[in-house]
């Protein structure tokens, strides 16, 4: 496989400008005889449609939920970055950029980062006057706030509710294009294959969710925006939803797919309480700016939080990191939580550490607090039952963003000609590590003002035959997906698909989660196999394949995962240092920090599918840093 | 904890459907809501009975996706609440529970507690939106938007489109739900040019879906669990007599 990013040459500075001089364009009267296939519909897949449309193109936007505005960019709570330097603090594009390659720890492309920051201007201006209501200053003007350990104040936020806005204001937009003609919306559709004829990606099947009828769509070219994997784990954050299988169905359909091995563990979760939990609930890591974390010192203090005095308390952030203390960046937060708990410190269940208001509330004093985070402490006390002002909350790290996905080149093409991946389902711009209020801004500047340009320079330079249902390669994927449901529902064994997926999570969360070794990446790659030989000899799927059957979707969503699971930790297990999101025990320094190898592990990993029960091949592509040179981060 | 379920159970659209009865006895207070249906569902499976069918997603109360009918309140006895963030400590050992999907003319049922709320997405696609498209914005800061109207404009924002208002309203309206996407826009200068066409439009889109008229009871506002108010509803009928006016010559295409 041949992994070609066609990166630009020339300054950086230019070279998104001069790239976007040298794409082909489609004459204006030609673009309505183009038909693009959208999949998924959040905060990329319905900016990129509504754009595209607005372009002339024929769009088919398709979602498994009951309505585009469901897609699961809309828990989005924070905010989005834009380098507008509004607040006069010295930002500048060219500091959103260092910041963020720097942040994902060095495993990100230059060039894609420069472009990233330097639309991220435009994108502001684009959802302000589609009417997102976007906090403001007294003056009238736009608000900012520094987010997630910034030293500038580059974030533009609505409420704690930002993805949402943003989300309705680019749903709204594909729905002013459905009403124009230009979008056929299919909610209630799942993609479960990709159509590729004479390699190029030319459509894909779908079920219908509703009547359960399975049929092919055909297109010019098709793009994927569905979210990341985050639920191979089980539990996380993301919506129950959310799933892999159009990137992992499209991975085996030729597309390579990179880095799967980055996940983020986002520090401030409420802990599980039970077996029949089935999702994460996450709190703004705002709360960090006010809150202390600590633990007892002493193991199995049972004592009420607020009967343990200081001096039996460990703050441990501020102990280990005294320049940045509870404000440390997500990846480091989270490992010192789980590193305290592994010792037997944890509090409540054990999973979990305090979170403490009450100084902060004797030195503010109880409205002003409430003003900066009330919303957060009745979100707390709604899912707890507890108080936050009168006991500390407790919080425990949960699986939040997935960093690794398909990988793309400069334009989002993966490597399936005429297959685009967009959003937090590509590999892209975070690197190793995301940092707070970039996944909005990448969402939206695939969709918005990336993919409308790319997509122009594939259809103008390549020649398309006419494709319909009689193509052997359209029945063949029609077939597969046709047997694949009559075989979940054939099987009629002893086991829910939850009870499956549940013991897989366990499993990578063990091995693969917040830190990862050899030995336990291993015993993954051993059990994970084993796991999936069970699923499909004793799983039970009740009901048909032609209603609405929801326990069939998940049981499909799950086979996936199984698969997935196994690429994930033979990707962690071969890089052979920590960065980021992925943190080898055996690859750290004296005083436990990453310990990253520049000189052997600077490339991102593509993982190509080479056929059923057979090894994946990696294929390697270099990272080159000519303007942000690779350091150690350190937050001491 | 120990519960007894009456479910709204019923296969396809077509079907008559009927409430049936569960025993339900390994409830956990600090389980939500979807939670404990899921523990309900497994057993059922369990069993080689068909489990429930309900519609949720994020499970955070944001997406809109979840709802229904618990002993005829929708979201259940928690005010500013989705079912997924209800959680079972506010319920009594022991209790009886009715759960039932919404019911409208307009959201016809697919299946148990499933309904079909698309009509929903054709009030906001007759015209719910700002005209710009990608890529004409001027700079962000070149409008300024007074602070209290971008924060009620933002109160009105918040809407999940979740449909309990429609299934709260003895008429079954969708006033609420439509009043909070033209007040939104109605407040901030951007949505001005659009504002009197875009009553007109979403209002008769609203009568075409079959959704009731709306007689000032409120019932939409206190099931609302983002708590949206009902002077959304006094803005959208204000524009509407304003664009009745103004816009004489398009009220009478939209009423032929």
């Amino acid at each position: 496989m041949e992994l070609n990013s066609r990166i630009p040459s020339g300054p950086i500075e230019n070279r998104w400008d001069r790239h976007r001089f040298e794409m082909k364009l489609v004459n204006p009267a030609n673009k309505r005889k183009y038909n693009i296939i959208v999949v998924g519909s959040g905060l990329a897949g319905a900016s990129a449609s509504a754009s595209m449309a607005e372009l002339g193109y024929n769009v088919k936007c398709f979602c498994f939920q009951d309505s585009p505005r469901r897609a699961h960019s809309i828990a989005a709570q924070g905010g989005i970055n834009a380098a507008k330097n509004y607040q006069n603090d010295g930002d500048s594009v060219y500091r959103l950029f260092y910041d963020t390659v720097k942040g994902g720890d060095f495993r990100a492309r230059e060039s894609n980062v420069y472009r990233l920051a330097e639309i991220s201007l435009n994108i502001i201006d684009q959802c302000v006057a589609q009417g997102v209501p976007f906090a403001r200053e007294y003056g009238g003007l736009l608000a900012n706030r520094s987010f997630g350990g910034a030293q500038v104040s580059r974030t533009f936020y609505a409420r704690g509710q930002t993805g949402q806005q943003l989300l309705l204001g680019a749903y709204q937009a594909l729905l002013r294009q459905v009403t124009a003609g230009k979008v056929t919306m299919f909610p209630r559709t799942e993609m479960l294959d990709l159509i590729v004829i004479d390699g190029k990606a030319r459509g894909i099947v779908t079920r219908d969710l509703v009547t359960g009828k399975i049929e092919s769509h055909f297109a010019d070219a098709v793009v994927v925006g569905t979210g990341g994997y985050g639920n191979v784990f089980y539990l996380s954050t993301n919506a129950k939803g959310s799933n892999c299988t159009a990137i992992w169905r499209a991975y085996k359909r030729g597309a390579a797919m990179a880095n799967p091995c980055y996940t983020q563990i986002h520090p401030t979760c409420i802990p599980v309480t039970g077996e029949y939990q089935s999702k994460l609930t996450l709190m703004s890591e705002s709360l960090r700016n006010d809150g202390r974390i600590w633990v007892p010192k002493k193991k199995g203090d049972t004592r009420p939080p607020n009967q343990i005095p200081d001096n039996e308390r460990d703050y441990y952030l501020e102990r280990k990191y005294p320049s940045f203390g509870n404000l440390v960046p997500r990846d480091v937060a989270s490992r010192n939580a789980k590193a305290v708990c592994d010792e037997g410190l944890g509090v409540g269940t054990g999973l979990g550490v305090y979170l403490d208001f009450a100084e902060a509330i004797k030195r503010l004093g109880e409205q002003i607090i409430d003003e900066r985070y009330g919303n957060l402490f009745d979100m707390y006390e709604r899912i707890t039952g507890e108080n936050p002002y009168e006991a500390p909350m407790r919080i425990y790290p949960a699986i939040h963003y997935t960093m690794g996905g398909l990988w793309v080149d400069y334009n989002l093409m993966t490597t399936i000609p005429g297959l685009y991946t967009i959003g937090e389902a590509n590999f892209s711009d975070h690197g190793a590590n995301r940092l707070g209020a970039s996944a909005l801004m990448q969402g939206l500047a695939d969709g918005y003002f990336i993919l409308p340009y790319t997509v122009g320079d594939y259809l103008a330079n390549t020649k398309l035959e006419k494709v319909d249902a009689s193509h052997p390669a359209v029945r063949d994927a029609e077939a597969g997906v046709a047997r694949q449901t009559r075989r979940l529902l054939s099987i009629k064994g002893q086991r829910t698909v939850t009870s499956f997926h549940r013991e897989l999570g366990k499993l990578l969360w063990d091995y693969c989660g917040m830190t990862r070794n050899e030995k336990g990446l291993k015993a993954a790659l051993q059990r994970i196999p084993e796991l999936r030989e069970e699923f499909w000899k004793n799983v039970n799927v009740l009901g048909s394949g032609e209603e609405l059957n929801q326990a069939l979707e998940n049981a499909g969503r799950v086979a996936d995962f199984l698969e997935f699971a196994e690429l994930m930790c033979l990707d962690a297990l071969h890089r052979n240092e920590s960065c980021g999101g992925h943190f080898r025990e055996e690859f750290q320094t004296p005083d436990g920090e990453a310990l990253r190898d520049d000189a052997q592990y600077a490339y991102v990993a593509a993982w190509e599918y080479s056929g059923p029960e057979r090894s994946p091949v990696l294929n390697k592509e270099p990272l080159i840093f000519e303007y942000v040179h690779p350091t150690q981060r350190s937050y001491k | 904890m120990k519960l007894t379920l009456h479910v709204w159970r019923q296969k396809n659209p077509g079907d008559a459907g009927r409430m049936v009865q569960y025993e339900h006895r390994n409830v956990n207070p600090h389980m939500s809501f979807l939670e404990m249906l899921d523990v309900l569902n497994e057993e059922l499976i369990a069993k080689g009975e068909e489990p429930i069918a309900f519609d949720h997603d994020c499970r955070e109360g944001i997406c809109g996706m979840c709802g229904f009918m618990i002993n005829g309140i929708a979201h259940g006895p928690e005010r500013g609440t989705t079912v997924c963030q209800l959680h079972m400590r506010h319920f009594k050992d022991g209790e009886v529970l009715y759960l039932e999907p919404w019911r409208a003319r307009a959201f016809p049922v697919l299946k148990d507690l499933v309904v079909d709320r698309s009509a929903l997405d054709r009030i906001i696609a007759s015209g719910g939106f700002i005209s710009v498209s990608t890529g004409s914005a001027p700079d962000g800061n070149t409008i300024p938007v007074p602070k209290k109207n971008a924060d009620l404009a933002m109160d009105a924002a918040a809407c999940i489109g979740c449909g309990a208002c429609v299934a709260a309203c003895p008429n079954a309206s969708a006033a609420l739900f439509t009043g909070a996407k033209i007040s939104h826009l109605g407040l901030l200068p951007q949505g001005q040019p659009e504002r009197s066409q875009r009553v007109l439009n979403m209002v008769a889109q609203v009568k075409q879906e079959l959704f009731g008229s709306c007689t000032n009871i409120g019932e939409c506002e206190a099931v609302c669990p983002k708590e949206i108010k009902l002077e959304v509803i006094a803005r959208m009928n204000r524009d509407f007599l304003r664009a009745s006016w103004t816009e004489r010559g398009e009220l009478q295409k939209h009423e032929e």
